[in-house]
C-alpha cells in the first residue's frame, strides 16, 4: 500500500513538473515590448547618397570627448583599404565597398549601434545596465555594469565595445544616439554633420513611410529592402542600398528578436518558480521514502 | 564493509616534490593575474572586441562548473536516494564541489572588467538574463556548499578546540557551540542537500542558454536551442566520472588502496547517463540536419569528431565492459576520456564555435590566460590535498574495528 501511495505521488509530482515545463508561454515576447512608444525616434541611412567624407566620424568623437584628429585628416581615404568596426575608441565608422558600376564611386556605409527594438544586449545583461528607452535609443548605464562583456556576445551586430586598456572602471563603448545632445535639442551629432543628408533623423514610422517612398519612386536605384525594418524584430537605424545588403557586410538576420529563444527557454524554466519548485518538491519525497525504506529494511534484516 | 570504512583526516605530509611543482605553477598564475589588475583585461589576454569571452569563462567557469557535478550526483545518489553504500565518495566529491565553485567564483570575478563590482547581481537584477540565473544559482549553491561542508569542520574539532594561551578559555564554550551547530546541522541537512540539486539542475541547464543569445554568432553544430537540455545531461553524466577520476588519482597520490567496490558500481551507472546524452547529441545532430557540416574537414567539424568519438562513445564503449569495471586503469581510462570530453565540449561551446560575424582572426589564448587558468587548477590540487589532510574527508578502513594488515596501505 505504501509503495503504491508513492508511486502515485511520483507520478503526480512529475506529471506537475512536465505540465510546468512545458507551459513555456509560445508567445513570449523579447524585449521590453511596453516602452516601445510609437514616437520612438530613428535614423535612416541611405547608403547610395553617403559620400564617404567621415565627417560623421568626426562629429561623434568630438561629441562624446574621445580623441579626435583634426577634421582635414579625414580626406585622407586611405582608412577605406580595410574594414573597420567600432571600437573604444570611434562609435561609428564608415567602410567603403567597390561598385560593380561605378569602380570609381564605391559605396560607403556609416556602422553604429542599431538601437534594437528588442535588443539582445538588454535580455543578456546580467544587471540590467542597458535599457531601451522609450525614445528608441539603447543606453548603457556605467554605474550598473560590472564588465562581464555577455552583451558583446549576444549583440547580433557585433557593436559593443570594451575598454581592455583599462584597469579600473572599463566601459562598454557605443553609439548613445546622442541622448546627451538631444535633450539639449540638437540633432545627433553625426546627423547634424552629414553634408549630404544622407542621414535623416526623426519618428521611426515615418522614416519607414519615407524610405519606401524614396524606394518607389527610384526603383532603379534602391533594391527593395528596408535594412532595420524588420531584422531581430526591427532596429531604430535603418538602411538603403543599391544593392542585396551582404554584400555590404550586413549580417544575415531572421527577423525574429534575438532574444527570442534564449527568453522562452529561461521563461519556460522558471515559469513562476513552478519547476524548481517541483523538483524540489519530487526529491524531497524520493529523500522521504528511500530513507523509510532503509529503515525498513535495517528493521527486517 | 562499508560500516569499517570511516573518513580520516590522512597522515601524510604536505609538501613532496609533485606540490613543489604545483606551487610554481600557482606562482606563475598568480604574477600573470597580477598583471591583469595593474594593466587590464587587453595587458594580459588575447581578448578582443571580437571575442569577448576566452579561456576563463570557457574553462575556469564554464568547464569548472561542469566538472564540479560530481557533488550534486552524488549527493542525490548518497542522500537523496540514500544509497549508504557510497557514503565514502560523497565527502571527496563534495570537496572537489566545494572548491571547484570557489575557482568559478573567482574566476568570474577576475574575469569581468570591474571585479569590484561582483556584488551587483545580487542586488540589481534582470530575469531575462541567462547570466543573471547562472550568477545568482552558483552564489546560493556555493553557500549551500559551504554549509554541506560545516558537519566535516564540526567533526574535526568537537572535542579537540585547544586554543593557546590567553584564549584557552574559550575551549569549552566553543566546543558547546560547535556540538549545538552539529545538532542543528543533523537535523536541517536534508533541506541544503535537495537544495543543492535543485540548484545544479538550473544553473547547469542555464550555463546552455547562456549562448544561445549568440544565435547564429555561434556554429551550427553546436547552436541548439537545447544546449541547456544538453548542458545539464552531460554534467549528469560526467558527475560519476569525475569522482572516479579523482578518487583513483587521490589514491595513487596518497599511495591508497583505490576503492574499488564503489568505483565500479558507480562506473556501472554511468554508460546509461552518457548514453542518454549521446541520443540526444545525435538526435540534435539529425533533426536539424547539422551534420552536413561534418562532410567537410574543418576546425570545427575535427574538434566536434574528436568530443563526439572520445568523448562521449568510445567511453561509453568502455563503461559497457565489465572488465573495465574491475580494472583501476581501465576505469580511470574511460573516466578521464569523459572528463576531458565534457571539458572539450565546454570550450567548444564557448570557444570554438563562437564565430563572431566580422570576426579577422581565430581566438587563441594567451600565454597569460594559460598561466591564470593552469595556476588556478594547480591551486585547486593543492587546496584539495590540504584539505584531505587536515579534515576527515577521506574514508579509510577503520583501525579500532579491522586489523590494519586486511586494508594494508601501499606505497
Amino acid at each position: 500500500m505504501k509503495s503504491q501511495n508513492r508511486r502515485s505521488f511520483l507520478r503526480a509530482s512529475t506529471a506537475i513538473t512536465a505540465a510546468a515545463t512545458g507551459l513555456t508561454p509560445t508567445t513570449a515576447h523579447a524585449g521590453p515590448k511596453n516602452l516601445l512608444s510609437p514616437d520612438r525616434l530613428g535614423v535612416l541611412v541611405d547608403t547610395t547618397v553617403c559620400i564617404g567624407c567621415r565627417h560623421c566620424e568626426w562629429a561623434c568623437k568630438t561629441a562624446h570627448d574621445l580623441d579626435t584628429p583634426p577634421l582635414e585628416t579625414y580626406e585622407d581615404r586611405t582608412p577605406f583599404e580595410k574594414m573597420r568596426r567600432p571600437d573604444d575608441t570611434a562609435l561609428t565608422v564608415v567602410n567603403a565597398f567597390a561598385s560593380p558600376a561605378r569602380p570609381d564611386l564605391p559605396t560607403t556605409v556609416k556602422v553604429q549601434c542599431m538601437h534594437c527594438d528588442h535588443p539582445a544586449c538588454v535580455s543578456a545583461c546580467i544587471v540590467g545596465a542597458i535599457s531601451k528607452q522609450k525614445d528608441g535609443a539603447v543606453l548603457w548605464d556605467t554605474d550598473t555594469c560590472i564588465g562581464c562583456r555577455y552583451c558583446m556576445v549576444a549583440c547580433p551586430f557585433q557593436i559593443p565595445a570594451f575598454e581592455y586598456g583599462k584597469a579600473l572602471q572599463p566601459d562598454i563603448m557605443k553609439c548613445d544616439f546622442c541622448t546627451d545632445r538631444r535633450t539639449e535639442g540638437k540633432l545627433p551629432a553625426c546627423v547634424e554633420s552629414c553634408p549630404v543628408e544622407a542621414l535623416t533623423f526623426g519618428p521611426r514610422e515615418e522614416l519607414v513611410r519615407v524610405a519606401r517612398e524614396k524606394i518607389r519612386r527610384a526603383p532603379e536605384r534602391y533594391v527593395d529592402h528596408i535594412l532595420g525594418e524588420h531584422e531581430v524584430g526591427g532596429t531604430s537605424w535603418m538602411y538603403l542600398a543599391d544593392r542585396p545588403f551582404g554584400e555590404l557586410a550586413f549580417p544575415k538576420l531572421s527577423d525574429r528578436p534575438a532574444p527570442g529563444v534564449s527568453e522562452s527557454i529561461q521563461h519556460g524554466i522558471f515559469a513562476y518558480f513552478v519547476p524548481p519548485v517541483s523538483l524540489y518538491a519530487l526529491l524531497g519525497a524520493v529523500m522521504w521514502t528511500s530513507r523509510q525504506r532503509a529503515a525498513d529494511e535495517e528493521e527486517h534484516s | 564493509m562499508s560500516h569499517s570504512m570511516r573518513p580520516q583526516p590522512l597522515d601524510r605530509k604536505f609538501v613532496t616534490p609533485g606540490v613543489l611543482v604545483l606551487l610554481l605553477l600557482a606562482a606563475n598564475g598568480l604574477v600573470w593575474l597580477g598583471g591583469r589588475f595593474l594593466f587590464g583585461l587587453g595587458a594580459v589576454t588575447n581578448l578582443s572586441n571580437q571575442y569577448p569571452w576566452g579561456i576563463w569563462i570557457g574553462i575556469d567557469v564554464a568547464a569548472g562548473v561542469a566538472l564540479a557535478a560530481g557533488g550534486f550526483t552524488t549527493a542525490a545518489l548518497g542522500h537523496v536516494m540514500h544509497r549508504a553504500q557510497y557514503h565514502a565518495v560523497v565527502r571527496p566529491a563534495l570537496l572537489t564541489a566545494l572548491l571547484g565553485y570557489t575557482m568559478v567564483a573567482i574566476g568570474v570575478s577576475i574575469d569581468i572588467g570591474r571585479y569590484y563590482y561582483i556584488w551587483h547581481p545580487l542586488i540589481m537584477w534582470n530575469g531575462s538574463s541567462a547570466l543573471f540565473e547562472v550568477g545568482i544559482c552558483v552564489m546560493i549553491y556555493m553557500t549551500v556548499l559551504y554549509i554541506e561542508f560545516l558537519p566535516v569542520v564540526t567533526e574535526r574539532f568537537i572535542g579537540r578546540v585547544n586554543l593557546p594561551g590567553a584564549l584557552a578559555r574559550l575551549n569549552t564554550p566553543l566546543d558547546r557551540l560547535l556540538r549545538l551547530l552539529d545538532r542543528t546541522l543533523d537535523r536541517t541537512m536534508f533541506v541544503f542537500i535537495i537544495a543543492g540539486v535543485v540548484l545544479s539542475t538550473l544553473h547547469q541547464s542555464s550555463l546552455g542558454t547562456l549562448m544561445v543569445i549568440a544565435g547564429q554568432k555561434m556554429h551550427p553544430l553546436w547552436q541548439t536551442p537545447i544546449l541547456p537540455l544538453l548542458f545539464l545531461l552531460s554534467a549528469v553524466a560526467v558527475g560519476f566520472p569525475m569522482v572516479i577520476f579523482e578518487s583513483l588519482l587521490a589514491a595513487r597520490s596518497f599511495g591508497l588502496k583505490p576503492e574499488m567496490p564503489i568505483l565500479g558500481r558507480l562506473g556501472r551507472m554511468v554508460a546509461p547517463l552518457l548514453g542518454i546524452y549521446l541520443a540526444f547529441k545525435l538526435g540534435d545532430l539529425f533533426v536539424r540536419e547539422t551534420f552536413v557540416y561534418l562532410k567537410t574537414v574543418s576546425v570545427v567539424s575535427v574538434m566536434y569528431v574528436i568530443e563526439m568519438l572520445f568523448g562521449i562513445v568510445i567511453p561509453l564503449r568502455m563503461f559497457m565492459t565489465p572488465a573495465v569495471q574491475k580494472s583501476p586503469g581501465l576505469l580511470f581510462t574511460a573516466a578521464t576520456l569523459v572528463v576531458g570530453g565534457v571539458l572539450l565540449n565546454r570550450v567548444n561551446n564557448f570557444i570554438v564555435a563562437y564565430t563572431p560575424p566580422y570576426a579577422t582572426h581565430p581566438y587563441v589564448p594567451s600565454v597569460g590566460e594559460i598561466s591564470v587558468t593552469v595556476g588556478f587548477i594547480a591551486i585547486l590540487v593543492l587546496l584539495y590535498r590540504a584539505a584531505v589532510i587536515f579534515f576527515p574527508v577521506i574514508s579509510l578502513p577503520d583501525r579500532s574495528l579491522t586489523p590494519a594488515s586486511k586494508y594494508s596501505v601501499r606505497g
